[in-house]
């Protein structure tokens, strides 16, 4: 375990925040999908890196979690790896990158692949929590929007989609509708998963720091991505599986190998990938790909 | 290559190594000290304070060495380190009447009680690049006033006030506790409490804008500086054990009064209106555009149009500090290729079905007019 930084609070915040960021996040998991507003603090990292996401995280950690830190499904990329030693430093609290051991779990833009179990918490860093924001621009009436249930324009937003382009344009972001009242933003994670939030065993919570918010998903709550009856909602499927790992009906990444059209597609979540290489499952690329992309991970 | 962004800790590690020594620059040139820069790049180290939201000379002067001199990255040192230290309770409303003035302009009268003060200005300066700067030149000492008695300056807004040509300020909230951004989210609609300190902590620049574009007519205001006023003031805190105001120390400040076009109604006669800044440290500047901006935004109280951006609560409030947008524009560089992919493959399918649809449209082509009108 790493020393401590003195002169800080266990995970950073002073207990008195720590309280007030509990309260948000209890009012949250008591109203699935409303945003909390809460007094957000500046923390010391960027704006839009993740500020909501380590404040909520700070909040509910205590020494016994196990902290895992995924950045656009990996653990490996650097803002994942610099939010998992600002936790190892403040708080000095275990951390992995094995999805299953985690009991906390931050994340920005992805899902695990390995499905979520009870007692486990998922913590989203959110940019934008107004699924509303982009078609309204004023705080002051999407919150009226939200407290009249008023959700047309979102529903008109789609369905201009699918009359210019033939198919709902949102890929990410695509917002759902949490135990059948709040229409949320499920953060910028792709659509593809949207539908492990529905009926998760896990907690999930979202924080997002520059905007002081806070939403929740409590456990095994309905998640519904909206759509409609002749364009039902659908997720991205790929061609080929991964080329590392062979598996099927996950989401990939797109490797550009060199600059004459050579790519591979493998795995976003490399913890996963690496647990089904460790179990002896072989994609076709796997052994000539090259090291930057089949590499272990860094400690 | 971007999968660099999968490197890891090394790397992160290497990058702040290298930024350590670029910060040093040249071994040969003599290290500065914080205390060079508190001295010598003063106004800098004021503007780190003011939206800093921290008054602590030391400490900003070190957060500009840091920041390798990039103000905004050392106001955001400053708040990051502000956010930790525990809150004590309010001040005392500052006396700026009883400020020990430095300087102090009118434009509003040619001559007042109290005299216009110039003070240390670049104001009158010709901006031509003193080149004896580049040596260490000696300095002339100030010219000193033979009276050294302290300024008695009543403000330009209590000499209007007595005849009643500007508004009154409203009372206080009495008991009731001011609002704090930083301990409560703001909502909308916003007091003028926190409009102020919101705006206190605003980025200079996007104030100097916006105060700019009430000027050329977005939102105009007819404004004249009734008053701008620099120096120092105590501070003061009331001990509940002691049972009055203790003072716990002096700091500078920057005031601005403008005053405004009257308005008035059926019950209340015409009369000035008011604009007010307030910045730690010497900055005429952000006080000035403070003022233009404060009295914009308060265009619904006094039932005037508000369709400026300026006069924009909601856009104004909630763009104008400068650690939220430089962290959420930098945020940019985060790598987002799981959503892009995601993108990609929407648009591959998109140009796929466009490309079917433009061949079929060369098989048939009347039908392919009378679909696309249809569409339409």
């Amino acid at each position: 375990m790493t020393t401590l930084h003195p002169g800080y609070n266990f995970a950073y915040l002073d207990e008195q925040t720590k309280r007030m960021i509990r309260r948000a996040i209890l009012k949250a998991v008591a109203i699935p999908g409303y945003q909390v507003p809460f007094a957000s603090r500046e923390m010391p990292m960027p704006y839009g890196w993740g500020t909501g996401g380590v404040q909520v995280t700070a909040a509910i950690l205590g020494e016994g979690d196990v902290l895992k830190v995924i950045d656009q499904g990996s653990d490996d990329t650097t803002n994942a790896v610099s939010i998992r030693k600002f936790f190892e430093k403040t708080a000095g609290v275990e951390t992995t990158t094995e999805t299953a051991r985690a009991t906390v779990i931050q994340t920005r833009h992805r899902i695990p692949e390995t499905a979520l179990q009870e007692g486990q918490t998922i913590v989203y860093q959110v940019p934008i929590p107004e699924p509303l924001r982009f078609l309204e621009p004023r705080e002051t009436e999407t919150r009226t929007m939200h407290g009249l249930e008023e959700y047309g324009l979102m529903h008109v937003k789609l369905y201009e989609d699918i009359a210019t382009h033939g198919h709902i344009a949102t890929t990410y972001a695509y917002p759902v509708k949490v135990n059948g009242r709040y229409l949320m933003d499920p953060s910028p994670t792709p659509k593809f998963d949207n539908p492990k939030m529905d009926m998760s065993p896990a907690l999930q919570l979202f924080g997002a720091g520059r905007e002081k918010r806070i939403y929740a998903i409590p456990p095994y709550t309905k998640v519904v991505s909206l759509d409609f009856e002749d364009h039902p909602f659908e997720v991205n499927k790929f061609d080929k599986p991964c080329a590392l790992c062979a598996a099927e009906g996950v989401y990939l990444d797109e490797v550009i190998l060199d600059d004459a059209g050579g790519r591979m597609f493998v795995c976003s979540d490399t913890d996963y990938c690496e647990t089904r290489r460790a179990e002896g499952h072989r994609g076709e690329m796997l052994g000539e790909a090259p090291a930057f992309v089949s590499r272990e991970p860094a400690e | 290559m971007y999968v660099a962004v999968k490197g890891g800790a090394e790397a992160i590690d290497n990058a702040h190594r290298l930024l350590a020594h670029e910060r040093r620059g040249d071994p040969a040139v003599p290290e500065i000290a914080a205390r060079q820069i508190d001295e010598q790049l003063a106004l800098a180290v004021d503007r780190v304070m003011a939206e800093g939201s921290l008054y602590d000379r030391d400490l900003a002067a070190l957060a500009i060495k840091q920041a390798r001199g990039d103000l905004i990255e050392a106001i955001f040192l400053v708040r990051a380190y502000r956010t930790t230290l525990p809150r004590f309770g309010y001040a005392e409303p500052l006396d700026t009447g009883a400020m020990a003035i430095e300087r102090r302009v009118s434009a509003t009268y040619k001559d007042l009680p109290g005299g216009q003060i110039l003070g240390p200005t670049f104001d009158y300066t010709h901006r031509l690049i003193d080149f004896a700067l580049a040596a260490e030149a000696s300095i002339e000492p100030p010219a000193r006033a033979s009276d050294s008695s302290a300024v008695d300056a009543p403000r330009v807004s209590g000499l209007l006030g007595d005849e009643g040509l500007i508004e009154r300020n409203p009372p206080g909230h009495g008991d009731a506790e001011i609002g704090d951004l930083t301990r409560e989210p703001l909502s909308f609609p916003a007091d003028r409490d926190l409009r102020l300190q919101n705006l206190a902590r605003g980025d200079e620049g996007f104030l100097l804008a916006l105060g700019y574009s009430t000027q050329r007519g977005y939102g105009r205001n007819h404004p004249f500086v009734g008053e701008i006023r620099f120096g120092e003031v105590e501070v003061e805190f009331f001990a509940e054990d002691a049972g009055f105001a203790i003072p716990m120390g002096r700091i500078q400040v920057t005031e601005c009064e403008m005053v405004n076009q009257f308005v008035g109604s059926a019950e209340t006669p015409p009369q000035f209106t008011r604009g007010y800044g307030l910045v730690f440290g010497q900055s005429e500047r952000k006080a000035m555009s403070m003022s233009l901006v404060d009295r914009a935004l308060r265009a619904r109280e006094f039932g005037e149009e508000a369709k400026a951006p300026a006069q924009d609560e909601e856009f104004v409030l909630s763009h104008s500090d400068n650690v939220q947008s430089t962290g959420f524009v930098e945020h940019l560089k985060l790598p987002h290729y799981v959503d892009f992919q995601s993108e990609l493959e929407l648009v591959r399918k998109l140009r796929a079905e466009h490309a079917e649809s433009r061949a079929e449209d060369a098989r048939s082509p009347d039908d392919g007019d009378m679909m696309r009108e249809a569409a339409e």
